[in-house]
Protein backbone atom coordinates (compact mmCIF):
# COMPACT_ATOMS: atom_id res chain seq x y z
CA UNK A 1 0.00 0.00 0.00
CA UNK A 2 0.97 3.79 -0.01
CA UNK A 3 1.57 6.03 2.18
CA UNK A 4 1.59 9.66 1.87
CA UNK A 5 4.78 11.53 3.16
CA UNK A 6 7.34 13.81 2.05
CA UNK A 7 5.14 17.01 0.84
CA UNK A 8 2.23 14.10 -1.33
CA UNK A 9 5.33 11.89 -2.24
CA UNK A 10 3.79 8.25 -2.22
CA UNK A 11 6.14 5.66 -0.27
CA UNK A 12 4.98 2.24 -1.40
CA UNK A 13 5.51 -0.16 1.55
CA UNK A 14 4.74 -3.65 2.11
CA UNK A 15 1.51 -4.79 3.89
CA UNK A 16 1.86 -4.78 7.93
CA UNK A 17 2.94 -7.77 9.61
CA UNK A 18 3.25 -7.46 13.41
CA UNK A 19 5.66 -10.03 13.94
CA UNK A 20 8.02 -8.88 11.08
CA UNK A 21 7.90 -5.30 12.65
CA UNK A 22 8.24 -6.35 15.66
CA UNK A 23 11.47 -8.60 14.56
CA UNK A 24 13.72 -6.82 17.20
CA UNK A 25 11.73 -6.66 20.12
CA UNK A 26 11.78 -10.72 19.52
CA UNK A 27 15.39 -10.21 19.22
CA UNK A 28 15.64 -8.52 22.53
CA UNK A 29 13.89 -10.76 23.95
CA UNK A 30 15.80 -13.68 23.38
CA UNK A 31 18.76 -11.76 24.18
CA UNK A 32 17.02 -11.47 27.72
CA UNK A 33 16.36 -14.80 28.02
CA UNK A 34 12.55 -13.50 28.12
CA UNK A 35 11.06 -16.92 27.72
CA UNK A 36 12.24 -17.89 31.38
CA UNK A 37 10.26 -15.14 33.53
CA UNK A 38 6.86 -14.76 33.47
CA UNK A 39 5.64 -11.47 31.81
CA UNK A 40 2.30 -9.95 31.67
CA UNK A 41 1.40 -6.80 29.65
CA UNK A 42 -1.78 -5.35 32.20
CA UNK A 43 -2.67 -2.48 29.77
CA UNK A 44 -2.79 -4.12 26.15
CA UNK A 45 -5.48 -2.83 23.12
CA UNK A 46 -7.36 -3.82 20.33
CA UNK A 47 -9.87 -1.94 18.04
CA UNK A 48 -13.21 -2.95 19.28
CA UNK A 49 -14.50 -0.22 16.74
CA UNK A 50 -13.86 -2.43 14.04
CA UNK A 51 -16.11 -5.61 15.17
CA UNK A 52 -19.12 -2.82 16.07
CA UNK A 53 -21.35 -4.87 13.84
CA UNK A 54 -20.00 -8.10 16.22
CA UNK A 55 -20.54 -6.20 19.26
CA UNK A 56 -24.19 -4.24 19.00
CA UNK A 57 -26.31 -7.33 18.26
CA UNK A 58 -25.56 -7.92 22.50
CA UNK A 59 -27.39 -4.69 22.92
CA UNK A 60 -30.34 -5.51 25.12
CA UNK A 61 -32.41 -2.58 24.55
CA UNK A 62 -34.27 -2.94 21.30
CA UNK A 63 -34.56 1.04 20.62
CA UNK A 64 -31.38 1.90 21.32
CA UNK A 65 -30.16 -1.24 19.60
CA UNK A 66 -32.07 -0.36 16.21
CA UNK A 67 -30.54 3.18 16.69
CA UNK A 68 -26.83 2.42 16.76
CA UNK A 69 -27.74 -0.42 13.78
CA UNK A 70 -29.73 0.49 11.75
CA UNK A 71 -29.67 3.68 9.06
CA UNK A 72 -26.77 6.09 8.87
CA UNK A 73 -25.73 5.06 11.87
CA UNK A 74 -24.34 1.85 9.94
CA UNK A 75 -21.19 4.42 9.66
CA UNK A 76 -20.64 3.86 13.36
CA UNK A 77 -19.07 7.61 13.59
CA UNK A 78 -21.97 8.09 15.65
CA UNK A 79 -21.75 5.76 17.99
CA UNK A 80 -18.72 6.30 20.22
CA UNK A 81 -17.65 9.49 21.04
CA UNK A 82 -14.93 10.73 18.92
CA UNK A 83 -12.03 12.79 19.33
CA UNK A 84 -11.14 15.78 16.47
CA UNK A 85 -7.48 15.86 16.29
CA UNK A 86 -6.47 13.27 17.48
CA UNK A 87 -4.20 12.25 15.32
CA UNK A 88 -2.55 9.50 16.80
CA UNK A 89 -0.48 8.17 13.65
CA UNK A 90 1.44 10.86 13.22
CA UNK A 91 0.26 11.47 9.99
CA UNK A 92 0.91 8.02 9.30
CA UNK A 93 4.42 8.42 10.81
CA UNK A 94 3.68 5.22 12.83
CA UNK A 95 2.93 2.76 10.05
CA UNK A 96 0.75 0.61 11.98
CA UNK A 97 -2.31 2.95 12.03
CA UNK A 98 -2.66 3.24 8.82
CA UNK A 99 -1.51 0.32 7.48
CA UNK A 100 -3.30 -2.02 9.88
CA UNK A 101 -6.24 -3.01 8.17
CA UNK A 102 -3.72 -5.23 5.42
CA UNK A 103 -2.30 -7.14 7.85
CA UNK A 104 -3.44 -10.62 7.12
CA UNK A 105 -4.87 -13.18 9.62
CA UNK A 106 -5.37 -16.71 9.16
CA UNK A 107 -8.81 -18.33 8.61
CA UNK A 108 -8.85 -20.85 11.20
CA UNK A 109 -11.74 -19.60 12.95
CA UNK A 110 -9.51 -17.66 15.86
CA UNK A 111 -10.67 -14.06 16.15
CA UNK A 112 -8.65 -12.04 14.27
CA UNK A 113 -7.95 -9.83 17.39
CA UNK A 114 -6.65 -12.94 19.41
CA UNK A 115 -4.58 -13.19 16.29
CA UNK A 116 -3.05 -9.93 16.31
CA UNK A 117 -2.31 -10.32 19.68
CA UNK A 118 -0.72 -13.43 19.91
CA UNK A 119 1.30 -12.25 17.44
CA UNK A 120 2.94 -9.19 19.46
CA UNK A 121 2.80 -10.98 22.88
CA UNK A 122 5.00 -13.77 21.13
CA UNK A 123 7.52 -11.15 19.85
CA UNK A 124 7.53 -9.52 23.58
CA UNK A 125 7.47 -12.79 25.24
CA UNK A 126 4.38 -11.68 26.90
CA UNK A 127 2.41 -14.26 28.67
CA UNK A 128 -0.93 -12.63 29.47
CA UNK A 129 -2.14 -9.39 28.61
CA UNK A 130 -5.14 -7.58 29.72
CA UNK A 131 -6.87 -6.89 26.76
CA UNK A 132 -8.48 -2.95 26.77
CA UNK A 133 -10.61 -1.45 24.05
CA UNK A 134 -9.88 1.94 22.60
CA UNK A 135 -12.67 4.12 21.58
CA UNK A 136 -14.75 2.24 24.43
CA UNK A 137 -12.43 4.53 26.53
CA UNK A 138 -14.07 7.79 25.69
CA UNK A 139 -17.83 6.30 26.31
CA UNK A 140 -17.48 8.18 29.73
CA UNK A 141 -18.29 11.03 27.03
CA UNK A 142 -21.28 9.60 25.89
CA UNK A 143 -23.97 12.42 26.20
CA UNK A 144 -26.59 9.37 26.77
CA UNK A 145 -26.26 7.58 29.94
CA UNK A 146 -27.98 4.66 28.38
CA UNK A 147 -26.51 4.37 25.86
CA UNK A 148 -23.24 4.11 28.00
CA UNK A 149 -24.77 1.20 29.94
CA UNK A 150 -25.81 -0.36 26.67
CA UNK A 151 -22.53 -0.12 24.49
CA UNK A 152 -20.76 -1.39 27.83
CA UNK A 153 -23.33 -4.50 28.61
CA UNK A 154 -22.69 -5.37 24.50
CA UNK A 155 -19.01 -4.91 24.32
CA UNK A 156 -18.59 -7.15 27.82
CA UNK A 157 -21.30 -9.57 26.46
CA UNK A 158 -18.89 -9.97 23.03
CA UNK A 159 -15.42 -9.77 24.82
CA UNK A 160 -16.29 -12.42 27.53
CA UNK A 161 -18.62 -15.08 25.08
CA UNK A 162 -16.59 -14.54 22.01
CA UNK A 163 -13.33 -13.22 22.42
CA UNK A 164 -11.75 -14.18 25.36
CA UNK A 165 -12.25 -17.89 25.24
CA UNK A 166 -10.59 -18.16 21.62
CA UNK A 167 -6.89 -17.11 23.43
CA UNK A 168 -6.13 -19.72 25.13
CA UNK A 169 -6.68 -17.74 28.68
CA UNK A 170 -3.77 -15.72 27.35
CA UNK A 171 -5.67 -12.20 27.53
CA UNK A 172 -7.72 -10.99 30.49
CA UNK A 173 -9.67 -8.41 31.28
CA UNK A 174 -10.52 -5.90 33.53
CA UNK A 175 -14.75 -5.01 31.80
CA UNK A 176 -15.40 -1.44 31.06
CA UNK A 177 -18.23 -0.51 33.73
CA UNK A 178 -20.48 1.96 33.19
CA UNK A 179 -19.81 4.36 35.38
CA UNK A 180 -22.43 7.22 34.96
CA UNK A 181 -25.06 4.79 36.40
CA UNK A 182 -23.65 3.39 39.92
CA UNK A 183 -26.69 0.90 39.64
CA UNK A 184 -26.01 -0.56 36.07
CA UNK A 185 -22.18 -1.04 37.13
CA UNK A 186 -23.04 -3.04 40.26
CA UNK A 187 -25.00 -5.17 37.65
CA UNK A 188 -22.28 -5.50 35.25
CA UNK A 189 -20.06 -6.56 38.51
CA UNK A 190 -22.70 -9.16 39.21
CA UNK A 191 -23.10 -10.79 36.09
CA UNK A 192 -19.68 -10.44 34.58
CA UNK A 193 -17.65 -10.39 37.48
CA UNK A 194 -17.70 -14.39 37.33
CA UNK A 195 -17.04 -14.66 34.17
CA UNK A 196 -13.28 -16.45 33.16
CA UNK A 197 -10.97 -13.69 32.14
CA UNK A 198 -12.48 -11.26 33.89
CA UNK A 199 -9.78 -10.13 36.55
CA UNK A 200 -11.89 -6.95 37.35
CA UNK A 201 -13.45 -4.04 36.13
CA UNK A 202 -12.25 -0.79 34.67
CA UNK A 203 -13.45 3.15 35.30
CA UNK A 204 -12.65 5.29 31.59
CA UNK A 205 -11.39 8.16 33.46
CA UNK A 206 -12.16 10.87 31.27
CA UNK A 207 -15.22 11.79 33.45
CA UNK A 208 -15.97 14.35 36.22
CA UNK A 209 -18.18 12.22 38.49
CA UNK A 210 -16.38 11.92 41.92
CA UNK A 211 -15.31 8.44 42.41
CA UNK A 212 -16.29 9.16 46.49
CA UNK A 213 -19.52 9.30 45.86
CA UNK A 214 -22.21 6.83 48.28
CA UNK A 215 -23.69 5.65 44.78
CA UNK A 216 -20.38 3.63 43.91
CA UNK A 217 -19.81 2.18 47.23
CA UNK A 218 -22.02 -1.06 46.66
CA UNK A 219 -20.29 -1.45 43.71
CA UNK A 220 -16.70 -1.27 45.23
CA UNK A 221 -18.15 -3.70 47.56
CA UNK A 222 -19.10 -6.27 44.99
CA UNK A 223 -15.62 -6.05 43.91
CA UNK A 224 -13.83 -6.35 47.06
CA UNK A 225 -16.16 -9.34 47.93
CA UNK A 226 -15.60 -11.26 44.89
CA UNK A 227 -11.34 -10.59 45.00
CA UNK A 228 -11.45 -8.85 41.86
CA UNK A 229 -9.02 -5.57 40.89
CA UNK A 230 -10.47 -2.07 39.95
CA UNK A 231 -8.60 -0.05 38.19
CA UNK A 232 -8.62 3.52 36.66
CA UNK A 233 -7.69 3.66 32.56
CA UNK A 234 -6.86 7.20 31.97
CA UNK A 235 -7.07 9.04 28.42
CA UNK A 236 -6.70 12.77 27.23
CA UNK A 237 -9.59 14.77 26.15
CA UNK A 238 -9.52 17.78 24.01
CA UNK A 239 -13.03 18.95 25.24
CA UNK A 240 -12.12 19.32 28.08
CA UNK A 241 -12.41 23.14 29.02
CA UNK A 242 -9.05 23.58 30.31
CA UNK A 243 -7.58 21.41 27.40
CA UNK A 244 -9.01 23.64 24.80
CA UNK A 245 -5.90 26.29 25.56
CA UNK A 246 -3.88 23.77 24.14
CA UNK A 247 -3.04 23.72 20.37
CA UNK A 248 -1.23 20.42 19.71
CA UNK A 249 -2.13 16.80 20.77
CA UNK A 250 1.12 16.27 21.95
CA UNK A 251 -0.14 18.76 24.76
CA UNK A 252 -3.06 17.57 25.15
CA UNK A 253 -2.22 13.69 25.45
CA UNK A 254 0.89 14.80 27.64
CA UNK A 255 -0.87 16.40 29.98
CA UNK A 256 -4.90 14.73 29.91
CA UNK A 257 -3.46 11.07 30.64
CA UNK A 258 -1.60 12.31 33.98
CA UNK A 259 -4.76 14.78 34.36
CA UNK A 260 -7.36 12.48 35.09
CA UNK A 261 -5.21 9.86 37.25
CA UNK A 262 -4.51 12.78 39.07
CA UNK A 263 -7.93 14.30 39.68
CA UNK A 264 -9.78 11.07 40.42
CA UNK A 265 -6.54 9.46 42.47
CA UNK A 266 -7.06 12.68 44.93
CA UNK A 267 -10.60 11.93 45.44
CA UNK A 268 -9.80 8.10 45.97
CA UNK A 269 -7.12 9.17 48.71
CA UNK A 270 -8.72 12.19 50.40
CA UNK A 271 -11.94 10.45 51.34
CA UNK A 272 -10.10 7.46 52.87
CA UNK A 273 -11.42 4.56 49.93
CA UNK A 274 -8.36 2.74 50.97
CA UNK A 275 -9.56 2.79 54.45
CA UNK A 276 -13.09 1.61 53.12
CA UNK A 277 -11.94 -0.94 50.94
CA UNK A 278 -8.26 -2.09 51.99
CA UNK A 279 -8.56 -5.57 50.10
CA UNK A 280 -9.36 -4.06 46.69
CA UNK A 281 -6.71 -4.11 44.59
CA UNK A 282 -6.25 -0.62 42.73
CA UNK A 283 -4.65 0.08 39.29
CA UNK A 284 -4.07 3.56 38.15
CA UNK A 285 -3.22 2.43 34.21
CA UNK A 286 -1.14 4.65 31.30
CA UNK A 287 -0.63 7.86 33.33
CA UNK A 288 2.97 7.30 33.29
CA UNK A 289 4.83 7.63 36.33
CA UNK A 290 6.11 10.99 36.97
CA UNK A 291 2.63 12.05 38.14
CA UNK A 292 2.28 9.90 41.70
CA UNK A 293 5.66 11.63 43.33
CA UNK A 294 4.33 14.88 42.43
CA UNK A 295 1.02 14.05 43.74
CA UNK A 296 1.88 12.33 46.67
CA UNK A 297 3.79 15.39 47.54
CA UNK A 298 1.02 17.65 47.08
CA UNK A 299 -1.51 15.58 49.24
CA UNK A 300 0.79 14.95 52.08
CA UNK A 301 1.77 19.11 52.54
CA UNK A 302 -1.95 19.96 52.37
CA UNK A 303 -3.09 16.94 54.65
CA UNK A 304 -0.77 18.07 57.33
CA UNK A 305 -2.46 21.41 57.37
CA UNK A 306 -6.07 20.15 56.68
CA UNK A 307 -6.55 16.63 58.53
CA UNK A 308 -9.57 18.15 59.63
CA UNK A 309 -10.79 17.47 55.61
CA UNK A 310 -9.85 13.94 55.05
CA UNK A 311 -10.70 12.36 58.83
CA UNK A 312 -10.98 8.95 57.53
CA UNK A 313 -7.21 8.81 56.84
CA UNK A 314 -5.68 6.78 59.23
CA UNK A 315 -2.09 7.58 57.47
CA UNK A 316 -0.85 10.30 55.17
CA UNK A 317 -2.11 10.36 51.65
CA UNK A 318 1.08 8.90 50.03
CA UNK A 319 0.99 5.73 52.17
CA UNK A 320 -2.17 5.02 50.56
CA UNK A 321 -0.82 5.71 47.45
CA UNK A 322 2.26 2.99 48.08
CA UNK A 323 -0.94 0.93 48.67
CA UNK A 324 -2.11 0.80 45.44
CA UNK A 325 -0.43 -0.36 41.94
CA UNK A 326 0.62 1.55 39.10
CA UNK A 327 0.97 0.32 35.10
CA UNK A 328 4.46 1.08 34.06
CA UNK A 329 3.51 2.76 30.43
CA UNK A 330 4.64 5.50 29.21
CA UNK A 331 7.45 5.32 31.12
CA UNK A 332 9.12 8.71 30.96
CA UNK A 333 12.53 7.94 30.62
CA UNK A 334 14.44 10.97 30.06
CA UNK A 335 16.31 10.95 33.77
CA UNK A 336 16.77 7.77 35.62
CA UNK A 337 17.69 9.58 38.88
CA UNK A 338 14.14 11.40 38.63
CA UNK A 339 12.92 7.36 37.25
CA UNK A 340 14.93 5.83 40.62
CA UNK A 341 13.45 8.67 43.00
CA UNK A 342 9.65 7.73 41.79
CA UNK A 343 10.70 4.01 42.14
CA UNK A 344 11.90 4.14 45.37
CA UNK A 345 8.53 6.85 46.43
CA UNK A 346 6.22 3.82 45.02
CA UNK A 347 7.23 0.74 46.11
CA UNK A 348 7.74 -0.46 42.54
CA UNK A 349 9.14 -3.54 43.74
CA UNK A 350 5.78 -4.65 44.96
CA UNK A 351 3.38 -1.81 43.21
CA UNK A 352 4.67 -1.58 39.57
CA UNK A 353 2.88 -3.53 37.24
CA UNK A 354 4.94 -3.56 33.50
CA UNK A 355 2.35 -2.33 30.43
CA UNK A 356 2.86 -2.34 27.31
CA UNK A 357 -0.13 -0.27 25.54
CA UNK A 358 0.39 -2.04 22.62
CA UNK A 359 -0.26 -1.48 19.79
CA UNK A 360 -0.81 2.02 20.65
CA UNK A 361 1.88 4.95 19.27
CA UNK A 362 3.67 5.09 22.85
CA UNK A 363 4.01 1.26 23.51
CA UNK A 364 6.86 0.48 25.59
CA UNK A 365 8.42 -3.25 25.21
CA UNK A 366 9.47 -5.12 28.24
CA UNK A 367 13.25 -4.04 28.18
CA UNK A 368 12.31 -0.51 29.52
CA UNK A 369 12.30 -2.31 32.58
CA UNK A 370 14.53 -5.01 32.10
CA UNK A 371 17.25 -2.65 31.22
CA UNK A 372 17.06 -0.04 34.06
CA UNK A 373 20.37 0.10 35.88
CA UNK A 374 19.06 0.74 39.42
CA UNK A 375 16.97 -2.50 40.05
CA UNK A 376 17.32 -5.72 41.47
CA UNK A 377 16.81 -9.20 40.10
CA UNK A 378 13.75 -9.20 42.07
CA UNK A 379 12.16 -6.06 41.21
CA UNK A 380 12.24 -6.56 37.59
CA UNK A 381 10.81 -10.63 37.60
CA UNK A 382 8.08 -8.68 40.27
CA UNK A 383 7.61 -5.92 37.79
CA UNK A 384 7.65 -7.63 34.53
CA UNK A 385 5.03 -10.38 35.91
CA UNK A 386 5.56 -11.59 39.49
CA UNK A 387 3.32 -8.92 40.87
CA UNK A 388 0.58 -9.35 38.23
CA UNK A 389 0.35 -13.01 38.54
CA UNK A 390 -0.07 -12.81 42.29
CA UNK A 391 -3.13 -10.35 41.48
CA UNK A 392 -4.76 -11.91 39.02
CA UNK A 393 -4.07 -16.04 39.80
CA UNK A 394 -1.48 -16.02 36.80
CA UNK A 395 0.21 -19.29 36.16
CA UNK A 396 3.68 -20.02 34.63
CA UNK A 397 3.64 -21.19 31.54
CA UNK A 398 7.00 -23.26 31.55
CA UNK A 399 9.05 -24.90 33.88
CA UNK A 400 12.25 -21.48 33.95
CA UNK A 401 9.28 -19.60 35.06
CA UNK A 402 7.48 -21.56 37.85
CA UNK A 403 11.30 -21.54 39.09
CA UNK A 404 11.91 -18.16 38.98
CA UNK A 405 8.36 -17.67 40.32
CA UNK A 406 9.35 -19.91 43.08
CA UNK A 407 12.55 -17.65 43.63
CA UNK A 408 11.15 -14.32 43.96
CA UNK A 409 8.10 -15.97 46.69
CA UNK A 410 5.34 -15.33 43.53
CA UNK A 411 4.18 -18.68 43.01
CA UNK A 412 1.77 -19.75 45.62
CA UNK A 413 -0.70 -17.07 44.72
CA UNK A 414 -0.05 -16.88 41.08
CA UNK A 415 -0.56 -20.89 40.84
CA UNK B 1 35.65 -4.48 8.47
CA UNK B 2 34.29 -5.34 4.71
CA UNK B 3 32.50 -4.51 1.96
CA UNK B 4 29.32 -5.44 2.11
CA UNK B 5 27.19 -5.36 -1.29
CA UNK B 6 24.00 -3.51 -1.19
CA UNK B 7 22.86 -3.26 -4.65
CA UNK B 8 22.86 -1.80 -8.38
CA UNK B 9 23.81 2.02 -8.91
CA UNK B 10 21.43 1.92 -11.55
CA UNK B 11 18.53 0.19 -9.83
CA UNK B 12 18.47 2.32 -6.80
CA UNK B 13 16.18 5.51 -7.88
CA UNK B 14 16.66 8.64 -5.38
CA UNK B 15 13.99 7.69 -2.38
CA UNK B 16 14.90 4.47 -2.58
CA UNK B 17 15.91 2.62 0.58
CA UNK B 18 17.37 -0.96 1.26
CA UNK B 19 17.74 -3.01 4.25
CA UNK B 20 21.05 -4.90 4.90
CA UNK B 21 21.90 -7.63 6.97
CA UNK B 22 25.12 -8.12 8.33
CA UNK B 23 25.23 -11.00 11.05
CA UNK B 24 23.20 -10.03 13.58
CA UNK B 25 23.83 -6.20 12.44
CA UNK B 26 21.18 -4.48 9.82
CA UNK B 27 22.12 -1.47 8.53
CA UNK B 28 19.91 1.13 6.59
CA UNK B 29 21.01 2.51 3.27
CA UNK B 30 18.94 5.31 1.37
CA UNK B 31 19.93 6.97 -1.51
CA UNK B 32 18.87 10.84 -1.35
CA UNK B 33 19.35 14.17 -3.28
CA UNK B 34 21.65 11.51 -5.68
CA UNK B 35 23.78 10.94 -2.10
CA UNK B 36 23.87 7.49 -0.41
CA UNK B 37 23.89 8.07 3.75
CA UNK B 38 24.08 4.61 6.18
CA UNK B 39 22.72 4.28 9.31
CA UNK B 40 22.33 1.47 12.25
CA UNK B 41 18.76 0.19 11.44
CA UNK B 42 18.16 0.42 15.11
CA UNK B 43 16.56 3.20 17.24
CA UNK B 44 18.22 4.89 20.28
CA UNK B 45 14.73 4.86 21.60
CA UNK B 46 13.98 1.21 22.31
CA UNK B 47 15.41 -0.71 19.40
CA UNK B 48 12.57 -0.56 16.37
CA UNK B 49 13.58 -0.55 13.13
CA UNK B 50 14.76 2.84 12.87
CA UNK B 51 15.69 3.20 8.84
CA UNK B 52 12.14 1.64 7.88
CA UNK B 53 9.90 3.54 8.42
CA UNK B 54 8.55 6.81 6.51
CA UNK B 55 11.15 9.35 4.78
CA UNK B 56 9.54 12.97 4.98
CA UNK B 57 10.62 16.58 5.60
CA UNK B 58 11.35 17.78 8.63
CA UNK B 59 8.34 20.07 9.98
CA UNK B 60 9.26 23.80 10.65
CA UNK B 61 7.10 26.47 12.30
CA UNK B 62 8.25 29.97 10.59
CA UNK B 63 8.26 33.20 12.43
CA UNK B 64 7.69 36.18 11.37
CA UNK B 65 10.16 39.13 12.70
CA UNK B 66 7.72 40.23 15.31
CA UNK B 67 7.87 36.51 16.53
CA UNK B 68 4.07 35.87 15.54
CA UNK B 69 3.77 32.36 14.40
CA UNK B 70 3.32 31.89 10.03
CA UNK B 71 2.16 28.07 10.60
CA UNK B 72 3.72 24.80 9.93
CA UNK B 73 5.45 24.11 6.55
CA UNK B 74 7.64 21.49 5.26
CA UNK B 75 11.12 22.03 4.72
CA UNK B 76 13.06 22.27 1.60
CA UNK B 77 16.27 21.35 2.78
CA UNK B 78 15.85 19.01 5.63
CA UNK B 79 14.91 15.31 5.29
CA UNK B 80 14.04 12.85 8.49
CA UNK B 81 13.40 9.44 8.37
CA UNK B 82 11.26 8.18 10.87
CA UNK B 83 11.24 5.28 13.46
CA UNK B 84 8.07 3.43 12.95
CA UNK B 85 7.78 2.07 16.20
CA UNK B 86 7.45 5.29 18.04
CA UNK B 87 7.76 8.53 15.16
CA UNK B 88 11.40 8.90 16.53
CA UNK B 89 12.71 10.85 13.75
CA UNK B 90 16.50 11.39 12.19
CA UNK B 91 18.19 13.69 10.06
CA UNK B 92 19.25 11.78 7.07
CA UNK B 93 22.22 13.90 6.38
CA UNK B 94 23.11 13.03 9.61
CA UNK B 95 21.92 10.25 11.56
CA UNK B 96 21.16 12.54 14.61
CA UNK B 97 18.21 12.16 16.60
CA UNK B 98 16.05 15.56 15.53
CA UNK B 99 14.92 15.69 18.97
CA UNK B 100 18.07 15.94 20.70
CA UNK B 101 20.76 16.06 18.64
CA UNK B 102 23.09 14.26 20.93
CA UNK B 103 21.44 11.27 20.09
CA UNK B 104 23.04 9.80 16.74
CA UNK B 105 22.43 6.21 14.77
CA UNK B 106 25.57 4.82 13.86
CA UNK B 107 27.09 5.45 10.38
CA UNK B 108 28.67 3.49 7.62
CA UNK B 109 30.82 4.01 4.52
CA UNK B 110 29.11 3.84 1.34
CA UNK B 111 31.89 3.00 -1.78
CA UNK B 112 30.71 3.06 -5.11
CA UNK B 113 32.38 0.78 -7.57
CA UNK B 114 31.71 1.04 -10.95
CA UNK B 115 27.65 0.27 -10.85
CA UNK B 116 28.07 -1.11 -7.54
CA UNK B 117 27.02 0.33 -4.49
CA UNK B 118 28.71 -1.34 -1.22
CA UNK B 119 27.99 -1.16 2.35
CA UNK B 120 31.55 -0.65 4.97
CA UNK B 121 30.62 -2.81 8.38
Amino acid sequence: MDLIADRGRRVTVEELNTTRLLAHARKQAVQRKFDDLLIVDVDAHHYENEHMSEILPFMENDVLKQITMGGRATTRRSIMPSQAGFTQDMGGRVTRYPMRGSEKTDSNGKHRDIQLGERWMDAMSVDYSCLFPTGMLNIGMHPQKEMEVELCWAYNRWLTEKVLPESNNRFFSMLCIPFSDPEASLRHVETFGDRKGVGGFMVTTVRHLQVNDNAYMKVYRAMEERGLVLSFHSGPSWSEPVFRACNRFLSVHALGFSFYNILHCTNWVINGMGERFPKLPVVWIESGLAWVPFLMQRLDHEYMMRPSEAPVLKKKPSDYMRDMFYSSQPMEIQDYEAMECTFRMINAETQLLYSSDYPHWDFDLPSTIYDLPFLSEKAKHNILGGTAARLFKLPPRNAAQKANLEKFGNLTAAA
Amino acid sequence: MAEQFVGKFSEFKDGDRRIIFVGDNEIGVFRHDGRFYAYSNYCLHQGGPACEGLTIAKVEERLRPDKTSEGLFFSDTEMHFVCPWHGYEYDMKTGECVSDRKLKLRSYKIVEKGDEVYVVA
